[in-house]
């Protein structure tokens, strides 16, 4: 492609120093926490609630939310980075990592090497498990030591900080584990597979 | 086309020419764009703008296209943020014949079409209305007549984008309905809705849940969110409710 048009008098706006390195191309920094999802945010009903397992179609672990509760708790802070364009550097995050989820459910690995998340309402977002373990990624109740605020994704969302967030399902459910990469709703709809922010794979062909 | 143009990845970056500028309120223009090559849209989908400085600095921003498909040009309308990056420049610096990248359409989800049927249920905050009026000006280029009624939130009566379209929208006859809602400064006049969108409003002006009716609900954070979730108490199925949320704050 040719060189982009300039637009005469735009300019950065100021930005914190030593953050440069940390914001991936095409970002911007926010200090506030904006919201992506496509329709209305679950209630849920944690004396209902359930976090599952599945090795394809068979359900191979479960927890109630006191039980999930009770699993190790691990706690990070990252930056994470919206494929709307905001981003948002350290961030605090407390749940329980994908390793300890499989270990609890007696596994020393993965039963596949992709991953369907499933959420509340019927969301779903895939990617590969090396991306989820190996301390890459959570399932997150807390967010700055309070429990995760519901359009946030409360009681639990999945945290792959390392993609862009939209991988981070929000109100998540189950874990799927399945042979091949299949595209789940976001990706269905138009947006990348995998999702790296430094490569800028936010859409379909990116 | 040339062999470099069939190789481009399907969302390639285009130039697109500003052709027009309405001044639609006192913070909101609409940019008229030339976008040769440009594919068609769905309406409700959005583009990415990426503007680069003079220094080489390039920021992106997500815009929805509030123009028709029928329509011969793209347009987007900009709500100037004062301490935004993109917005300002878009909103107040941009002249006819400036240059600036875009990609798209994107978004296959909260996109709406005649072909996908009615009742027809739009609820808007703000610039939140531009998505929506692709679908409403969709709506009235193919003469369609499936019952379609707008809730719109502004700050006040000098505040609504389109307000002139929308009055000849709803004159038309064609089924639609627009209810405005002010939630700031109402004029001495004023005999319409002067609150902001709530339960009760939403139970007295919505299409009925037994209707199924397909709901579209855009604008800043704290609007969708509550709209989101009243029609869902109201006992609206939540798989008809669609939404996309701007950015945090509210009118
Ligand atoms: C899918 C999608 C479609 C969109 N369509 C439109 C559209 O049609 N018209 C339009 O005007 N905007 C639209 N937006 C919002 C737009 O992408 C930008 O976020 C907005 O223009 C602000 O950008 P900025 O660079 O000026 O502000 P930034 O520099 O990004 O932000 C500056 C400050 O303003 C706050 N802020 C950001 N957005 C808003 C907002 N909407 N209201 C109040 N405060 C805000 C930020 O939190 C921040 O504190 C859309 C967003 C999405 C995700």
């Amino acid at each position: 492609m040719n060189e982009p048009p300039i637009s005469r008098g735009f300019r950065a706006r100021q930005r914190p120093p030593g953050t440069r390195d940390r914001v991936p191309p095409g970002q911007h920094l926010v200090s506030d926490f904006p919201v992506l999802s496509a329709g209305p945010t679950p209630e849920a009903d944690l004396a209902s609630w359930r976090f599952g397992l599945d090795d394809g179609a068979s359900p191979f672990a479960e927890w109630t939310w006191a039980e999930f509760n009770a699993l190790p708790q691990t706690e990070i802070t990252v930056d994470i980075h919206c494929v709307t364009t905001w981003s948002k550097l350290d961030t605090r995050w407390r749940g329980v990592t994908i390793d300890d989820l499989l270990a609890a459910a007696g596994l020393s690995e993965a039963p596949d090497a992709f991953v369907m998340a499933h959420c509340e309402g019927g969301y779903t977002t895939n990617m590969p498990v090396a991306d989820l373990v190996d301390g890459k990624a959570m399932v997150a109740t807390h967010f700055d030591d309070e429990p995760l605020d519901p359009e946030h994704g409360g009681p639990a969302r999945l945290l792959v900080p390392h993609l862009y967030f939209w991988k981070s399902a929000k109100w998540i459910r189950r874990l799927q584990f399945i042979p091949e990469d299949q595209p789940g709703f976001w990706e269905e709809n138009g947006y990348h597979m995998y999702g790296d922010p430094w490569r800028e794979q936010r859409y379909d062909g990116d | 086309m040339t062999a470099i143009e069939v190789a481009a990845p399907r969302l390639a970056w285009r130039i697109a020419e500003v052709r027009e500028i309405i001044d639609e309120t006192p913070r909101v223009r609409t940019l008229v764009l030339d976008v040769p090559g440009w594919p068609g849209h769905r309406p409700g989908q959005h583009i990415d703008v990426r503007l680069t400085g003079e220094d080489g600095y390039a920021a992106q921003r997500s815009y929805s296209i509030a123009s028709a498909p029928e329509a011969p040009m793209v347009a987007i309308t900009v709500e100037r943020i004062a301490t935004g990056e993109v917005s300002p420049y878009l909103a107040s610096e941009v002249v006819p014949g400036d240059r600036f990248e875009l990609r798209g359409p994107i978004g296959g989800y909260f996109v709406w079409s005649v072909a996908s049927g009615g009742p027809l249920m739009l609820v808007a905050g703000g610039s939140g209305i531009a998505p929506l009026m692709a679908m409403l000006r969709h709506r009235a280029a193919v003469g369609a007549s499936m019952p379609a009624r707008l809730i719109y939130s502004s700050r006040s009566h000098e505040d609504i984008i389109y307000r002139d379209e929308l009055a000849r929208l709803a004159a038309a006859g064609d089924g639609l309905d627009v209810v405005h809602v002010l939630t700031r400064a109402r004029p001495a006049d004023w005999t319409g809705e002067s609150r902001r969108i709530d339960a009760e409003m939403l139970a007295r002006l919505s299409f009925p849940p037994s209707q199924r009716p397909f709901v579209y609900i855009c604008g800043p954070t704290s609007l969708v969110e509550s709209a989101a979730r009243t029609l869902v108490t109201l006992g609206h199925d939540r798989r008809l409710i669609r939404t996309e949320r701007f950015g945090p704050t509210g009118p």
